[in-house]
């Protein structure tokens, strides 16, 4: 029982980072970014690159965050600024994401093939923490404290800081946002580096507690992100949060009354009823008010 | 003439593929061609080849049987899904119609008739080259005719403006749920094709991958009018099969001309063809999808 709430907190906090990324961008300029899971998927393998190299899993974890973020921005670049000095709507960006998607997963292939690979022995920590008369997976407790800082991290930036700022009135009208001042392309870039490297971030994570990164591995989170995403509210930071923690610890309950091979029945059935029943999420709001 | 022979000899699994993703692309087209994002058609494909296939391995029913049966179940799937999704837009119908593809993949897992995640073999092979260019040739000539029609043109005012064509009286729900059906159907002939096309199917086969391709031959190709997904799905079955060594690059290939003609040809490959004249009247492509 206790094995069964700590993992399902431990899947939820990877959820939530994948999922804080993903609203991110959706809540500030109204864009499904599609290309978010291979960019998770870059991550786990940006890490094992340099960690092959020998570099420690620690500053392999900061170096996918910001190459991760860098790409984020120049995925913006090549992809979406275009179509948003045009005035195009949120889907031409969205179908666009789903070209670089296609490009980053196969270029990963070339590379590393389609098989599991394994980070190089030793260099993923491992133990076990004793907590009474539990005995705890040290590594998942660190990835659970990693991500919880990250999401403290991101609401911090989001409701108290000047960027934060920036992007709340951003996301209101991008208009209005540049009249007082706001350099637009300069708060997206800052979107992008931050929501690329949060998705990174989870891929590392994910990809050490595995210790099995693949090129496919970013796509199972997208459609569970999906469902995150819509049970909180699209564009809600809160709400991805509670919809993350929600669904894992759904899951894991659904595993009781459920066969195993209809795991992922749960999720996709929950998406489909909330979309159905309340669009707009449990902290959705009808108005665009959403970082 | 023997050459000519020889040639369909030597490629006729990829011309098989070429009509089934000619179908498949008309599929998508046509909601599309109503503004709509649906990314369920791969599901539709999905139930009508395991539905036809477990028709003709078990119940031993004649291929044309089996074939209809599947596609109708397809299309009587899509009613009841269409009637419930279309109250969404944008991106949160293209997340719906995901979601329904994802559950269909999953129960394909979970049915013991669909042989679960080992795929189901022993399909009798009765699918010839020509059924699958009649059904195309068919489909093709019938969404042509239909786009000219009153049909056709309540379509084209629903893409432009949902509000505007309510109130001149269009039943919006109801003519998207035509393309919707209709979409569907198509794609379950295809479903039911391909899979008396080859002896085996996978699960996989029609999950996330084939929704993505789909829509990426009718946006590639372009929407203004039926030409557009046949050439979208001609490129991307084709393409790869001649240059031998982009097989390993295909989906950098995908990706790239994806991106670089929502980019700079929003309105599809096919606005190329066209006579600048037509081109005002037919503005019409993946940037007025909403």
């Amino acid at each position: 029982m206790a094995d069964q709430i700590y993992n399902a907190v431990f899947v939820g906090s990877i959820y939530a980072l994948f999922a804080l990324g993903f609203t991110l961008v959706f809540s500030v300029l109204d864009i499904l970014n599609l290309a978010h899971p291979a960019i998770f998927t870059v991550g786990a393998f940006t890490a094992l690159f340099v960690m092959q190299a020998g570099v420690p899993a620690p500053v392999a974890l900061v170096i996918a965050f910001v190459v991760c973020g860098l790409l984020g921005v120049l995925l913006d670049r090549v992809a979406f600024a275009p179509l948003r000095r045009r005035g195009a709507p949120p889907l031409s960006a969205m179908i666009s994401s789903i070209g670089v998607a296609l490009i980053l997963t196969r270029l990963i292939q070339l590379r590393y093939g389609p098989d599991l690979q394994a980070y190089p022995a030793g260099s993923v920590p491992s133990g076990v923490v004793e907590l009474g008369e539990l005995q705890l997976d040290a590594l998942r407790l660190v990835i659970i404290l990693v991500a919880l800082a990250l999401m403290v991290g991101l609401t911090f930036l989001v409701r108290r800081t000047s960027l934060g700022r920036q992007l709340r009135a951003l996301a209101e009208d991008a208009r209005a946002a540049r009249l007082l001042g706001v350099d637009v392309e300069r708060a997206i870039a800052a979107t992008f580096f931050i929501s690329a490297g949060l998705g990174g971030v989870a891929g590392v994570l994910y990809g050490f507690a595995t210790n099995s990164p693949y090129s496919q591995m970013g796509l199972p989170f997208e459609l569970k992100a999906f469902t995150v995403m819509v049970v909180g509210g699209m564009g809600s930071i809160p709400g991805a949060l509670i919809g993350a923690y929600l669904l894992s610890f759904g899951e894991t309950a659904s595993l009781a009354f459920l066969p195993s091979e209809l795991r992922d029945a749960f999720a996709f059935g929950l998406l489909f009823v909330v979309l159905v029943v309340r669009p707009n999420g449990l902290l959705g709001q009808k108005s665009p008010d959403r970082v | 003439m023997d050459d000519l022979t020889d040639l369909i000899l030597t490629y006729s699994t990829t011309i098989g593929v070429l009509g089934i993703n000619g179908l498949l692309a008309l599929s998508v087209w046509l909601t599309l061609y109503c503004g709509q994002l649906t990314l369920g058609n791969a599901a539709f494909m999905g139930i009508a080849a395991y539905s036809s296939a477990i028709l003709s391995i078990r119940a031993d029913l004649p291929f044309p049987l089996a074939l209809l049966a599947g596609t109708l179940l397809a299309g009587l799937v899509s009613l009841p899904l269409g009637a419930t999704v279309f109250r969404l837009r944008g991106v949160y119908l293209a997340i719906a119609t995901l979601a329904f593809g994802e559950v269909i993949r999953v129960a394909i897992l979970a049915i013991p008739a669909t042989g679960k995640g080992q795929g189901l073999v022993g399909i009798p092979a009765k699918t010839e080259l020509w059924h699958i260019y009649l059904a195309l040739a068919v489909s093709a000539y019938l969404l042509a005719r239909l786009r000219l029609s009153t049909i056709g043109r309540a379509w084209s005012a629903i893409r432009e403006d949902e509000v505007a064509a309510a109130s001149q009286g269009i039943a919006v729900r109801r003519y998207k749920l035509l393309a919707f059906v209709l979409g569907a159907l198509i794609a379950g002939l295809a479903g039911g094709l391909s899979a008396h096309l080859n002896f085996a199917l996978q699960p996989d086969e029609f999950g996330f991958a084939r929704a993505v391709q789909i829509l990426v031959f009718a946006v590639v190709g372009g929407i203004p009018n039926v030409l557009g997904p046949l050439l979208g799905a001609l490129l991307f079955t084709g393409l790869p099969e001649i240059l031998r060594g982009l097989q390993e690059y295909r989906d950098i290939f995908q990706g790239a001309v994806l991106v670089i003609v929502i980019v700079y040809l929003p309105r599809g490959l096919v606005t190329l063809f066209q006579l600048r004249r037509t081109r005002r009247l037919q503005r019409v492509g993946a940037s007025d999808v909403a």
